[in-house]
């Protein structure tokens, strides 16, 4: 088991598997408003993940992380460049679990059931077998209000696994939670990543975070948002957020971030 | 490497641990008859005050050739309730109420919603639909009656006209602070147009909707009233015509009942409001911001 950094400049190239990548992002750059005033928020971004891959995606603030995962969920078109998921479907958590507050948690989860036509038995059968798996059967009748954040996540979760989706993108989605919900929502996640064999796109600001999780680590530069170092994650799972190896690659990583930091302080 | 207890497999148990200290507190569930007396006390000893207040001004002897202490009045109000006529009148001005503000409902709402989600024609008409909702209700009785004669059918022009704009700008502005996420949410799930108004856009701002709601009722209550008074029509008793007589008579204990009629009206539909909100409150999880 060797921690190894690999740095790559300017563009981080990664390896294509047979049947193609899940995500694959080809000199993606986005530009906000116009003229004088124009923000480029990625410049020349190109990354892919492979099918099965847990890839974390890290970067100081402004580094277009959130841009960069709306570009590849189709709610924004890249200015230039192309994001391509090859007709896989694609779904969204954020920081905060977004439910519908006026549903339950059981119609929260069925929501995009419905959306798809699925009919109502079918349905119901799903939604038990989806909140089973966040281990939250007992609270299906609970209104957002009533559930606690680590839990709400949880039905963001199922929710985001309703639809079907192969290819998952996570924006900080335990950022806002304490260290021992957080802890056990990874190994939630990790099971369900394994099982489902589902591609994720992880973003995090929490560098062990996503040395705990991912399979590689891709960091991104601030303003422009640019892949300025890419770390494979190669010992086993499942791994602690306070191992040893974690621990040792995650400062390897933040004095990487650092470098970056300073850079922009000159 | 030593073992890390972070990663032990199988987190079930410690999941059901944190859910049981996540527990949410057990709900405020008083008994219906315990609810409805704290909403009812506070109206009552209003109405005690107000009672008192009016026989002060009785006894000072202010105007009192003309202006009944409550005494006189009550048994007026009392006498009218035993005749059909007042019932008629009720009967009449609730029925108008009613298909005015049906009609306002669907008029207002369509605009609203068509005004919130389309630019340009917000842009045309936004500021005309809360011009329109400051114009006083009577100025559109004169209109009205020209247009459509002195009969039911300008009195409901004249609901509508005042109820719509007030409901088609709730609509808007709950349309407004409608969370961005939410919707980026629904785009995510594949609802589209149609179906992302009924399950995310329509659910969503109900509570403003609502509002817009009770608004609406208010201005078409005004309206009704005020065109009440004008458009007589004979045969056709309603609270209006029931106050214009009272004026023509110089009756002011039976002007007085009339006015005690409408506000009882207006009372009880606030009260009927006031249950559709608390429901969509609670549902919402907001109920504790309630005073």
């Amino acid at each position: 088991m060797s921690i190894e950094a690999r740095r790559v400049e300017p563009v981080a190239v990664t390896p294509v598997t047979a049947a193609g990548p899940a995500v694959q992002i080809s000199d993606v750059s986005k530009t906000f408003g116009r003229g004088d005033t124009a923000l480029l928020a990625l410049d020349q971004v190109s990354l892919s993940v492979a099918p099965g891959e847990f890839v974390c995606l890290i970067g100081a603030s402004g580094c277009g992380k959130s841009t960069l995962l709306s570009l590849v969920a189709g709610l924004d078109q890249p200015t230039s460049g192309e994001v391509s998921t090859g007709g896989r479907r694609v779904s969204l958590m954020f920081q905060e679990s977004a439910l519908f507050p006026w549903l339950t948690a059981a119609r929260n989860v069925e929501l995009p059931l419905r959306a798809v036509g699925m009919p109502a038995a079918q349905r119901r059968a799903r939604v038990a077998e989806l909140l089973d798996l966040v281990h939250l059967s007992a609270f299906a009748d609970k209104r957002p209000h009533q559930l606690s954040g680590g839990m709400r996540q949880r039905v963001a979760l199922a929710r985001a696994l309703a639809q079907d989706a192969e290819i998952l993108l996570m924006d900080e989605p335990f950022g806002a939670l304490d260290a021992m919900t957080r802890d056990l929502l990874h190994e939630v996640l990790e099971g369900i990543w394994r099982r489902r064999e589902l591609s994720i796109l992880f973003v995090t600001h929490e560098v062990r975070e996503a040395v705990r999780l991912g399979d590689r680590v891709v960091l991104l530069s601030s303003r422009p948002g640019r892949v300025i170092g890419e770390f494979p994650v190669e010992f086993d799972r499942p791994r602690g957020m306070d191992s040893a190896q974690t621990v040792e690659l995650a400062i390897k990583i933040k004095a990487r971030l650092r470098e970056e930091v300073i850079r922009h302080g000159n | 490497m030593a073992t890390d207890t972070s990663a032990t497999p199988a987190p079930d148990a410690a999941i059901a641990g944190l859910d049981k200290l996540d527990g949410v507190p057990p709900q405020d569930k008083r008994h219906l008859g315990e609810r409805a007396w704290a909403a009812a006390w506070p109206k009552l000893l209003a109405l005690v005050l107000a009672l008192a207040l009016w026989q002060l001004v009785y006894l000072t002897g202010f105007k009192h050739d003309v202006l009944p202490g409550p005494a006189t009045t009550l048994q007026d109000l009392w006498s009218q309730l035993h005749h059909a006529l007042l019932w008629q009148a009720i009967g009449t001005t609730l029925r108008r109420a009613v298909i005015g503000f049906a009609l306002a409902l669907v008029i207002g709402t369509v605009v609203g919603a068509l005004v919130s989600r389309i630019r340009p024609l917000r842009a045309a008409v936004g500021s005309l639909i809360t011009a329109l909702q400051t114009l006083p209700s009577i100025v559109w009785v004169p209109f009205a009656i020209i247009l459509f004669g002195a009969n039911s059918s300008a009195i409901l022009f004249v609901i509508v006209m005042t109820a719509a704009p007030a409901i088609a700008n709730g609509l808007i502005a709950a349309a407004d602070y409608l969370p961005p996420l939410l919707l980026r949410v629904g785009k995510t799930m594949g609802l589209r147009r149609l179906s992302l108004y009924r399950y995310v856009i329509m659910p969503a701002t109900l509570p403003g909707f609502l509002g817009g709601l009770k608004q609406g009722w208010a201005f078409g209550w005004h309206g009704l009233i005020a065109a009440e008074i004008v458009v007589i029509i004979i045969g056709q008793p309603s609270l209006g015509v029931l106050l214009t007589s009272d004026q023509d008579q110089t009756d002011m204990p039976g002007a007085i009942s009339v006015i005690i009629v409408i506000l009882v009206i207006g009372i009880v539909v606030d009260l009927l409001f006031n249950l559709i909100n608390g429901r969509v409150r609670r549902r919402w999880g907001v109920a504790e911001n309630a005073a």
